[in-house]
Formats: C-alpha cells, sequence, structure tokens
C-alpha cells in the first residue's frame, strides 16, 4: 500500500507537486473560490520573496558549510536603502507614469544589490574567510556581525519603523470577477520566477553552474580536479547577498512599514525554508519558500490561532519524512 | 628510469596532534604502473593526499617534474598535470555522467579520440551517459572516476585502492583498463588486494607504520614468498 501511494505521488510529480497538493487541499478548507485565489496569489508572492532571500544562503550552506547568521543584515540594509531611494524619488514614486514608477523601483533595487555586491566581497573577506571550517566560531563571528549591522541600521535610519514609498503602479489590487489580486505580490511572484529561472539556467546550463554543483557535493574533489573552490565561494557569496539585499527591498515594500528588526524576523522563514529544502539547492529553497509562503496565507486565514506554528509545524513534518530536505543537493 | 616524474623526500605529514607519515622518501618513475602496498592505517592515503596537497606536508619535500610541489595549492597541482581517484572516487552523484566528465576537462570539450578510447575501455559509460551518477553501481562509479583521471592528458594518475568492495569480474576489467592506460600514463597505484597488484605493478613499495619499508620491483617481490611473507603478511592476502 505504502509502495502504491509513494508510486503515485512520484508519477504526481514528487516533490514538485507538493504546493499544487498544498492549493487543493486549501480549497475545500477555505470555502471560497475568489478567496482562494486571492491567498493563494498572495502566498505565491511571499514565497517568492522568501526564496529571494533563502537562495543565497542555501548555496553558501551548501558550498562551504558555513553557517552565516549575519544573512540577515544584508535584508535588513536592502530594505532600508531601497525605502531611502524610493523616498528620495518620491515624485517619480507617485507619478501617473508606470514608466517612471518601473524606473524608481529598478534604481531602488539596484541600489540594494550594489549594496549587497560590495558588503557581501566585504564581510566574506573579512568575518566568514577567516573561519572557514570552525562551524562555532562562524555562528559566534556572524552573529557579532549581525549586532553591528543592526545597530548601524538604527545609527543610520533610526528606532522609529519608516515607511516605504509603493511605486504607483502596483498599488492596489485588479479583479478578475470577484477574485481580488494584489498588484505588488503578483509582481514579487514574477520577479521571483525570473530570479529562479536565470539561476536554475546558470546552475544548470553554465560550467560555472556545474562547479557551483558539484563545489556543493564535494568541494575537495572539485579543487582536486584543478578548480580553485574558494574564488568559486566569494562569487556565490557576493550573489546571494546581492539577492538577500534584492529580497530584503521587495520585502520592505510588501510589509510598507520597516524597523530594525526586519532582517531578523525574516531570517527565521528563511532558515525554515532552506532547512526544509534542502542545503545547497536551488530547487528545494524555491519549494521551501512556496510551500511556507502558501501555508502561512491559508493558515492565517482558516486557523488563525495557529498561524504563528504553522511554519514550524511544517517543518517538523518535512524533517521527519525527509531528514535531509525535500530536494537536497547531494544523493545520498 | 633515470627520469623520476615524482620524488618524495623525507615527507612527515600531521594529522591533528598525530604524526602518520615518519619521514616517507619515494621515488616513482615515469610511465608503468607503480604500487604503494601496506596495511590499513600504514599511511598509503596520507601519502597520496600529501601529493595532492590536501593534507600538508610538515616537512620534506615533493617534486614533480622536478618542480617542487609541496607548497602548492591543490587545484595548481591538478593543473600540472596529476590526476587523483581517491578511496571514495568522489563522484558527484547529483550530476549525470557527461557532466562528471566535462568537470575534469579544462577546456569544457571532449577529445574524439580520448572519450572513444575511454568508451572502448568501459562501454558502460557510453550505455549511462546521461543517467545521474548516484544511480551507477559501485564498479561503474569506478569506472568513472578512473574515465574522469584519463578524459585530458595527464602525466601522473594517482589511485587510492580502485579495487575495494568491487565484484572478482569487475578487478579482471579494472587490470585490463589500467594495462591500457598505463601505456601512456603513470600510474601510482594505493592497494592492498596483493593480487591485483601484482597482476599490474612494474615496482612496488611497502609502507609501513608510516615509512617505507621496502622498494624494488614487483617481479622480485612476486618471485619470493619469504619476502612477501616477511613484509606483507599483516593483510596482504589476495
Amino acid at each position: 500500500m505504502n509502495k502504491q501511494i509513494s508510486s503515485l505521488f512520484e508519477k504526481a510529480g514528487g516533490v514538485y507537486a507538493l504546493p499544487v497538493i498544498l492549493m487543493v487541499i486549501a480549497l475545500p478548507l477555505v470555502g471560497s473560490f475568489p478567496t482562494w485565489v486571492t491567498l493563494t496569489v498572495a502566498g505565491l508572492g511571499m514565497g517568492m520573496m522568501i526564496f529571494l532571500m533563502a537562495s543565497g544562503l542555501s548555496l553558501v550552506f551548501g558550498l562551504m558549510d558555513v553557517l552565516n547568521f549575519g544573512h540577515s543584515a544584508f535584508i535588513s540594509f536592502g530594505a532600508f536603502i531601497a525605502a531611502s531611494v524610493l523616498s528620495v524619488l518620491a515624485v517619480w514614486v507617485g507619478a501617473d507614469n508606470w514608466v517612471l514608477n518601473l524606473l524608481a523601483l529598478t534604481l531602488a533595487i539596484g541600489a540594494a544589490m550594489l549594496f549587497g555586491l560590495v558588503a557581501g566581497w566585504a564581510f566574506e573577506a573579512v568575518i566568514v574567510r577567516p573561519v572557514y571550517s570552525d562551524h562555532l566560531r562562524q555562528i559566534l563571528i556572524t552573529i557579532g556581525a549581525l549586532i553591528v549591522a543592526d545597530q548601524l541600521v538604527l545609527v543610520i535610519w533610526g528606532g522609529i519603523p519608516i515607511s516605504v514609498p509603493k511605486p504607483a503602479f502596483l498599488q492596489g489590487s485588479f479583479f478578475i470577477g470577484d477574485i481580488s489580486i494584489e498588484i505588488y505580490r503578483s509582481f514579487a511572484f514574477v520577479v521571483g520566477v525570473v530570479v529562479f529561472g536565470l539561476l536554475y539556467l546558470v546552475l544548470n546550463r553554465t560550467r560555472l553552474g556545474l562547479l557551483i554543483r558539484a563545489g556543493v557535493e564535494n568541494r575537495e574533489m572539485v579543487e582536486a580536479l584543478g578548480f580553485r573552490i574558494g574564488r568559486l565561494f566569494v562569487l556565490v557569496f557576493v550573489v546571494g547577498s546581492a539577492l538577500a539585499a534584492m529580497g530584503g527591498a521587495m520585502w520592505g515594500g510588501y510589509q510598507g512599514l520597516i524597523s530594525g528588526e526586519l532582517g531578523s524576523q525574516v531570517m527565521i522563514l528563511v532558515f525554515i525554508v532552506v532547512i526544509i529544502g534542502g542545503l545547497g539547492s536551488i530547487e528545494g529553497s524555491l519549494l521551501g519558500a512556496l510551500l511556507v509562503g502558501l501555508l502561512g496565507n491559508y493558515v492565517a486565514f482558516i486557523f488563525p490561532k495557529l498561524s504563528l506554528a504553522s511554519n514550524m509545524l511544517l517543518m517538523m513534518v518535512i524533517l521527519l519524512w525527509r531528514p535531509y530536505g525535500l530536494k537536497p543537493a547531494i544523493k545520498r | 628510469m633515470s627520469d623520476h616524474i615524482l620524488r618524495l623526500d623525507d615527507v612527515h605529514t600531521d594529522i591533528g596532534q598525530y604524526q602518520i607519515l615518519h619521514g616517507i622518501s619515494l621515488n616513482v618513475p615515469e610511465g608503468g604502473v607503480h604500487v604503494l602496498l601496506g596495511r590499513n592505517g600504514a599511511g598509503k592515503t596520507t601519502t597520496l593526499r600529501t601529493i595532492m596537497g590536501l593534507w600538508r606536508a610538515r616537512a620534506g619535500a615533493i617534486t614533480f617534474h622536478h618542480h617542487d610541489i609541496s607548497n602548492l595549492h591543490t587545484s595548481d597541482i591538478a593543473r600540472l598535470g596529476i590526476a587523483y581517484v581517491p578511496e571514495n572516487m568522489g563522484i558527484f552523484g547529483g550530476l549525470t555522467v557527461a557532466e562528471n566528465m566535462r568537470l575534469a576537462t579544462h577546456s569544457d570539450r571532449f577529445d574524439a579520440g580520448r572519450l572513444d578510447r575511454i568508451y572502448d575501455l568501459f562501454p558502460a559509460m557510453k550505455t549511462f551517459w546521461d543517467r545521474p551518477a548516484w544511480a551507477l553501481s559501485g564498479g561503474q562509479k569506478q569506472m568513472l572516476a578512473i574515465s574522469r583521471a584519463i578524459i585530458e592528458k595527464r602525466d601522473l594518475i594517482l589511485i587510492d585502492e580502485p579495487t575495494k568492495g568491487l565484484a572478482p569480474a569487475i578487478i579482471e576489467a579494472m587490470i585490463a583498463a589500467f594495462r591500457e592506460i598505463a601505456q601512456d600514463t603513470t600510474i601510482l597505484l594505493v592497494e592492498q588486494n596483493f593480487h591485483f597488484a601484482s597482476s599490474l605493478g612494474d615496482s612496488v613499495a611497502v609502507i609501513d607504520d608510516g615509512r617505507i619499508s621496502h622498494h624494488g620491483d614487483m617481479a622480485d617481490l612476486v618471485a619470493d614468498a619469504d619476502l612477501q611473507n616477511r613484509l606483507l603478511s599483516l593483510s596482504m592476502n589476495a
């Protein structure tokens, strides 16, 4: 019987079908189709924003076995830098012209990503590189760096939450019949799909991606084949930091009001996604992020009292079923 | 035989607080198969890993083609023309056979002639070319590991216990393959299986407790039962 269920599950797409299965289960529980569509789009958008933040961390974790608790600093800075750029460009942000809106948003996200690239490079060289292969020191020093970064956010932007101007073309919702769909979350979903597509292409269609995937499995062997894994790691770390900053910028727009705790709060979801997805796996991160986003929205609507615990329960169930996550990079 | 492709002079290697190699000196002549024999824990794997720079020698010198490689990075040692097949084979299970092979090329392109040679040696590589490597059997994984080492011209191949856990029929196929590979490449083979080692080896060094206790022609060791008993009695039964 178990074999039959397992075979049926694999035929249906295996773990890739899980978000769809979750959607189907949620439909009768939500009761109303328009509400279900609204919640589903909201969950997918939220999941994609979490994916942006989690993908880099997962690769860094998988490739170099580095526990970077400072990852959330890039999320916070990304959100605040984007908010500042959007405030400066308030005229473009509020203009009744989608080109100007899009330009302002691109500049805001671009500034956040540029910060992620530069700060990620410095963070790797100064903080992470001296503590390779020493998990305890990694945890201590990256948490220390996170505390410093959080205090810097307070020094630069103050302790009072600041509002994030949302470009006019992303405000409000659009309707399909009775179904209300939030524009911003739909946009976040599209951005996430594009980023995933690019990452997927790089990882699966280029030599660089081949080296990264091999390095996640066995970095020593990659070096024995003649490649410097350290340089590869710097690249992954820097890109991962930029993606975290981008995710932070998108998340800030979604929240509307951001404070210094933003990074630390989101980081819990990011860690859950990385763990349930499987270390070092971009596809796993995407699956985990979609499940977390969808479940969070469905449970908040159906069982509001369970909403805080839902992601922890999801992690428990998945780890009991697949101890190495849904799509681990390393085949055991 | 005047030219040695690889030379270890008084090499000492520590792992943590333990000293594993106590002054290994070894000359590997260019061409042929040269075997490093020894029981478990004698220091065979440590010797290969030290040559590859995966563990650093605390003292001593390692020269390859007369260049000191003792302090080079592993990747630079590999690029000088040394291939390494570790005991666990080092296969990337999440990648296909083709992707594993691509990683071993520095130009990302296959030389058609070398690829045909690999297909002749190991037909399974052609059959399973697009399959994920994790799905291969133990013997096929070993074939992939060896294929990866010869997909481009290498001057020296270090192979760590390739017969471990393999069926006798596969071991015979490996012997034939190694004989063919050794025609244009030098092989330094670490083994415990004396039948396999003696079928292939031109020269042999016996390592015991991190020291070379014997060095000479394999034929002499095969012919001298007393010497075999004295040197290899601990664990060398084929």
